[in-house]
């Protein structure tokens, strides 16, 4: 019997109960969440497991809603069974005031420099990571710039057309 | 040819002309290629639009050993640095030409991480627009360099002009 997402749906809820819940299945990938202090039991897990296998960490990513108010800040984790070939999204929601995660890195190794882009550009603060610096971007740089709060353009530009720009 | 006196078997000109026909002809670029414009440079030195015919037939990596620093391409702000160092180890005399709207002015990426023009780091002498200029742009630029480098006095790298231009980028 083939892995389904119907199968990996039980087996999480089976172990987690209630923990892991807003399980959604855009264009078939399995998606759910949990509270981020569950996040390495999650990923642990889903990697341990021989059924489920998901020994391979895609992509790690984080989303700024700057909307949701006390879940501004959601770190996602595109994890796939590279034996049967499934994948699966996971993601943990943080607070903007206070977004410490923990690190992957224990886990998967390829978490080390995601989570640094991560940290570089939303500003998550992954407690335990070995080397937490800007990855990406100049050092000195005192803002995390995807997050929504900044205007698209820079602003101390005087050279700019206002004709050719559309204003 | 440069303006001068000729007779059998000799002709007599000035210093400067001579030196600035050698250098003109024989200008190895540094081609410090980051993107798209680099592609296009580099069909530039393909058989086609041939750039070896202006004397460029050796291409240096090698920063010591070039005269023209070609920026092609976008650089980022935690670029910048390096392309300092890489033209603070050219001798002189060296020329830099911006190739690109990117290399120019930050062409279109008006962002937190994209330098808005090289010319914010290095002394720039021919700018070459596009995005990204047909190689026969990027030629009419090196024709353009190549003016410049046979004009150039032979006293010029020596003058306040040019010391107080260094120092306004910070380079001794």
């Amino acid at each position: 019997m083939s892995l389904t997402n119907a199968t990996i749906r039980e087996r999480l809820i089976e172990k987690f109960g209630d923990q892991v819940s807003q399980f959604e299945e855009p264009y078939g990938l399995l998606t759910f969440e949990s509270p981020k202090e569950n996040n390495l039991k999650v990923l642990r897990f889903l990697f341990d497991d021989p059924e489920l296998r998901f020994q391979f960490l895609t992509d790690l990513c984080a989303v700024h809603y700057p909307d949701q108010t006390g879940r501004e800040l959601a770190v996602v984790y595109h994890l796939h069974n590279l034996v049967d070939n499934i994948r699966l999204r996971f993601k943990v929601f943080a607070d903007i005031e206070k977004p410490d995660v923990f690190t992957a890195t224990q886990l998967y190794s390829s978490a080390n420099w995601m989570e640094r882009e991560t940290y570089d550009f939303y500003g998550v603060n992954f407690v335990g990571h070995p080397n937490l610096i800007r990855i990406l971007n100049v050092d000195e740089m005192d803002y995390f710039p995807m997050r929504k709060q900044y205007p698209l353009e820079e602003q101390t530009r005087i050279d700019k057309d206002d004709a050719m720009f559309g204003r | 040819m440069p303006p001068g006196h000729t007779g059998e078997g000799f002709f007599a000109t000035r210093l400067n002309d001579v030196v600035g026909l050698a250098r003109k002809n024989s200008i190895w670029p540094l081609p410090f290629a980051t993107s798209c414009c680099g592609i296009e440079f580099m069909a530039l030195m393909g058989s086609h639009y041939d750039f070896a015919r202006f004397g460029s037939e050796r291409l240096g990596f090698s920063p010591r050993q070039c005269d023209l620093l070609m920026v092609m391409g976008t650089i980022a702000k935690k670029m910048g640095p390096i392309v300092k160092q890489v033209y603070l180890q050219m001798a002189e005399p060296r020329w830099v030409m911006a190739v690109g709207a990117c290399a120019a002015s930050g062409g279109i990426f008006d962002s937190y991480a994209v330098l808005q023009g090289i010319d914010q780091i290095v002394p720039v002498d021919v700018y070459v627009p596009g995005c990204p200029p047909r190689p026969e742009g990027i030629i009419d630029g090196f024709m353009r360099v190549q003016d410049l480098v046979g004009q150039e006095s032979l006293r010029r790298r020596n003058s306040e002009q040019y010391k107080s231009l260094m120092d306004s980028y910070g380079i001794q």
